[in-house]
């Protein structure tokens, strides 16, 4: 039974085809809209790997079914927040911190700080290591994302 | 995206195959189509200039590289090598990575070679081509070579005039031409773009969701699959219930060839479904030690062979004449590579050619692994390199890589991604070994090291290929041996020492299949060596720093060590201090490191708190002076640095794998926990560049220098010396009450 499901998503309405309106969100964007931004880490909600913003807040994909959204929340996946020619300001400042090895955890990073700065637009380096702390990396990028969120912020 | 990024971002991702047979500088042609085991014409040789590079008729240049980027940034560190060398600017030129048909095998990209190895040889080739790019202008502007000069890609007469551009000079051609090892490659004190913190290619892309990794790459008609992994490791599949599954809608099929068992769909979520879902009936097996006796077990492992790693003087003897005598026992446990994305591959299957994309680190290797198990000649199967998430060793994008092959074959060819989940691979990714050390030593009366003896006991088996696990589950051909990588390095010691004896065990076997994860036994090996260095140290009432400098006779060392004790402000003076009362007692500790004791430096101090109460470790700090050589690219180097102390930081602090008789159960990040942004240190680096000198790796070197730096910075704040990794509060706070 392929139910069609109305998405806001990236400031656009759309819409998925499901089997199942229990799939999580993060395999809609993904499979279902070729978003990329947001990738599949654990599908636990431990890592951080696949966070959007839901009404502007960081919610994890992998653990949100589309059944929990209605058509008038307003999903942003990284793709949404800018381009490489318009970056939002967070990207701009992970990018000139050059903060990312593999990258894989950065949407994650990305995405979780530019909420926190919606909320607190000069938090102390100890506010932004809270509110990372469920932000895995392996590679060890940590350093450099602390400075480009206080980058971001102005702080630095 | 910038058109020349639209066209890096499609190289990248494996969908376009380039023809230079009829020497067009690149054809594009949809992957789905026309991927072919090899692109005839392209030569792949590692003598040849053609093999490394082409220059098209516009002067672009495409740099075909064995050596792949792990997300360490190497890809622009050669994008900057090849452009220095052939004097084009940096957007000029495109690197095209671990292509089976295009690339040459500069060999797997492991022990920190991509730059030492793999770019020297780039630089080779370019110089070679520059060379000869000057004899053609030479010929056409009947000038001599000496006359001429090249400013970005164009030759032109030094006393001014016009100019020809490589791309005109070669008219879109190949070179016919060996690499010349001898060529003069460029002086170094006329680098602009080597030696520059160029910004890393890949990052605007990654922070803004375009970049496309493995785990992002489809093609037409792809099926996406789940493999059901056996509850225990040697489990075998009795029966399964393929109608268990088949209400679930978009389930395909189930996969089974022996005790390989995998379901495929239409959509991901349906496999995921699935292969939650599938009823599987497997045997019981409890073939692991248990992991409470691990270190019983590896010390009664049947040994097969000693490698003695140095052998000075008569340590034994030596030994009695000491005036003091020491001896301990290290020991590091089985981890995990730990990437953040599970390994991921696709395949497909078509005219009897085998296409797989993949983030092995090992194209060349792994197309002959999947070859033998598919029983297929080598010649059909291409693998094509893609990003995927950081590996840091031998992971499981091998694995995946042959599961996607088996199951394209049983899906008739259709093209079929199989992305791992996150327990596939906390699971079933190779891991590191347990390594278990004793040490003996003997100071003088004057409180040097008179004698030195130590025991490694380390799984056989050296660099090479690492079994793939859909071959071994599957019955089909597949290595017998273990490959942990070259684990007897830094077994020795960097330090003169008038009778030393060094020897490493080797295991028969292992409890888990072994592989190399990030500086394999070097980290290990190193960790043992200088902590010990410092109980020595300790015992003989001087400075760790000083005590080092006495036994060190390598001016690049010594001036290292200088460095990093004026970088770190370190205060001369015996471990331990004293601290005061209070809950937390702070230290600091240092190591030295010279790789496998024949390039990279490193020096570190970490500082430490220690919470009397909590038995917490916090590491606030940690100081690195490095020294690698020439320093392509001083940026990309520091964030390689960074990497490797926050990585091993965690490693130490907060690491092990767990386990029951049958299988891993640390099979998710809250059972195998990471270092996390509250716990993450300042990393202050000082880079000691020369650029006249030969560049040496830097990837895994610096993460050697880390464990070892914690355990006596914890014993210079409490005087309590930790052996066993990790550190986490319970031991700690049974350490210190023991004390
Ligand atoms: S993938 Fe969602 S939290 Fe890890
Ligand atoms: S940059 Fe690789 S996991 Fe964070």
């Amino acid at each position: 039974m392929v139910s069609s499901v109305p998405l806001h998503v990236n400031g656009q309405p759309r819409t998925v085809e499901v089997d199942d309106p229990d799939m999580p969100l993060l395999y809609a964007l993904r499979d279902g809209l070729g978003l990329h931004g947001p990738r599949f880490g654990c599908g636990l909600g431990q890592c951080g790997a696949c966070t959007v913003h839901v009404d502007g807040e960081a919610v994890r994909s992998c653990i949100t079914p589309l059944s929990s959204l209605t058509a008038d929340r307003k999903v942003v996946t990284l793709e949404g927040l800018g381009s490489p020619e318009q970056p939002h300001p967070v990207q701009r400042a992970f990018i000139e911190e050059q903060a990312a090895q593999c990258g894989y955890c950065i949407n994650g990073m990305i995405m979780q700080a530019a909420a926190l700065l919606n909320g607190n637009n000069r938090p102390s380096d100890a506010e932004v290591r809270e509110a990372l702390a469920g932000n895995l990396c392996r590679c060890g990028t940590h350093v450099r994302i602390l400075r480009a969120v206080q980058r971001a912020a102005g702080t630095r | 995206m910038s058109a020349a990024t639209t066209r890096r971002a499609l190289l990248q991702s494996g969908s376009l195959v380039i023809g230079f047979a009829l020497g067009h500088r690149i054809s594009p042609a949809k992957a789905q189509g026309g991927s072919s085991a090899s692109a005839p014409g392209k030569t792949v040789a590692l003598d040849e200039v053609d093999g490394f590079l082409a220059i098209g008729a516009d002067g672009k240049v495409t740099v075909f590289s064995g050596k792949v980027d792990l997300g360490t940034g190497v890809r622009t560190a050669l994008t900057q090598m090849a452009a220095e060398e052939l004097d084009v600017p940096l957007a000029q030129v495109t690197v095209i990575q671990g292509d089976t048909a295009l690339t040459p095998d500069q060999g797997p990209t492991y022990g920190s070679l991509s730059v030492q190895n793999g770019g020297v040889q780039i630089r080779q080739a370019a110089a070679t081509a520059r060379k000869h790019l000057l004899d053609l202008a030479s010929r056409r502007l009947n000038l001599p070579a000496d006359d001429l000069a090249v400013q970005d890609g164009v030759v032109r007469p030094k006393a001014g005039g016009q100019g020809i551009g490589y791309g005109d000079l070669l008219g879109g051609r190949g070179f016919t031409l060996k690499v010349d090892k001898e060529v003069t490659t460029k002086n170094p004190a006329e680098f602009r773009i080597v030696g520059q913190s160029v910004p890393r290619l890949d990052i605007p892309a990654k922070c803004t969701g375009r970049f496309t990794y493995m785990q992002d790459f489809s093609v037409d008609g792809m099926l996406h699959a789940r493999v059901v992994r056996p509850p225990a490791i040697g489990a075998t599949l009795r029966s399964m219930d393929e109608a268990s599954v088949r209400d679930i809608p978009g389930a395909v099929k189930v996969v089974r060839e022996g005790n390989f068992l995998a379901v495929v769909a239409r959509n991901e979520w349906a496999a995921i479904k699935a292969s939650q879902t599938l009823k599987a009936d497997w045997s019981d097996w409890r073939g692991l030690p248990e992991q409470v006796r691990l270190w019983e077990h590896v010390r009664g492992t049947r040994v097969t062979k000693d490698d003695v790693t140095s052998s000075v003087g008569n340590p034994a003897d030596a030994m009695l004449g000491g005036a003091k005598r020491l001896s301990a026992t290290y020991d590091f446990p089985i981890h995990t590579h730990g990437s953040i994305g599970p390994s991921c591959a696709v395949a497909q299957l078509r005219d009897g050619q085998l296409t797989v994309w993949t983030a092995s680190q090992m194209t060349h290797a792994l197309r002959k692994q999947i070859a033998a198990m598919m029983r297929m000649p080598e010649g059909e199967v291409r693998c094509i390199y893609l990003e995927g998430s950081g590996c840091y060793g031998r992971n499981g994008h091998e694995d995946a890589a042959g599961d996607a092959a088996l199951l394209t074959r049983a899906m008739g060819g259709q093209p079929v991604r199989v992305q791992w989940s996150r327990q596939d691979e906390h699971g079933w990714d190779p891991k590191g070994p347990p390594t278990l050390i004793d040490l003996r030593a003997a100071l003088d009366d004057k409180g040097n090291i008179a004698a030195w003896e130590s025991e490694f006991f380390i799984p056989e088996g050296a660099a090479g290929n690492v079994p793939l696990v859909p071959a071994e589950l599957a019955g089909l051909p597949h290595e017998s041996s273990m490959a942990p990588g070259n684990i007897i390095q830094n077994s020795a010691l960097p330090y003169t020492v008038p009778a030393v004896r060094t020897t490493c065990h080797r295991l028969a076997e292992t409890p888990f299949k072994p592989s190399w994860i990030r500086t394999p036994g070097r980290m290990q090996n190193t960790y043992a060596n200088e902590a010990f260095m410092d109980e020595l140290a300790a015992a003989a009432g001087v400075d760790p720093l000083e005590f080092r400098l006495r036994h060190l006779r390598d001016p690049r060392g010594e001036e290292l060590l200088r460095r990093l004790a004026t970088l770190a402000k370190w205060e001369s003076r015996p471990s331990p201090q004293r601290n005061g009362g209070g809950d937390v007692m702070r230290g600091r500790g240092m190591t030295y490191v010279k790789y496998e004791l024949n390039r990279t430096y490193i020096g570190t101090v970490a500082e430490v708190e220690v919470n009397r109460s909590t038995g917490e470790i916090r590491v606030p700090r940690f100081v690195v002076v490095h020294d690698c050589g020439q320093v392509i690219n001083p940026d990309g180097l520091r964030n390689q640095i960074e990497g490797n102390v926050v990585q091993t930081v965690s490693r130490t602090l907060k690491e092990e794998l767990t386990f029951d008789r049958s299988m891993v159960t640390s099979l998710d990040w809250n059972s195998y926990p990471i270092l996390t942004f509250p716990e993450v240190p300042e990393v202050v680096i000082e880079l000691l560049d020369r650029p006249q000198e030969r560049p040496w790796g830097a990837g895994e070197p610096s993460a050697a220098a880390i464990p070892s730096a914690i355990s006596n910075a914890v014993f210079d704040a409490t005087g309590v010396r930790l052996r066993s990794v990790p550190y986490t509060p319970a031991r700690v706070k049974a350490a210190l009450q023991a004390s």
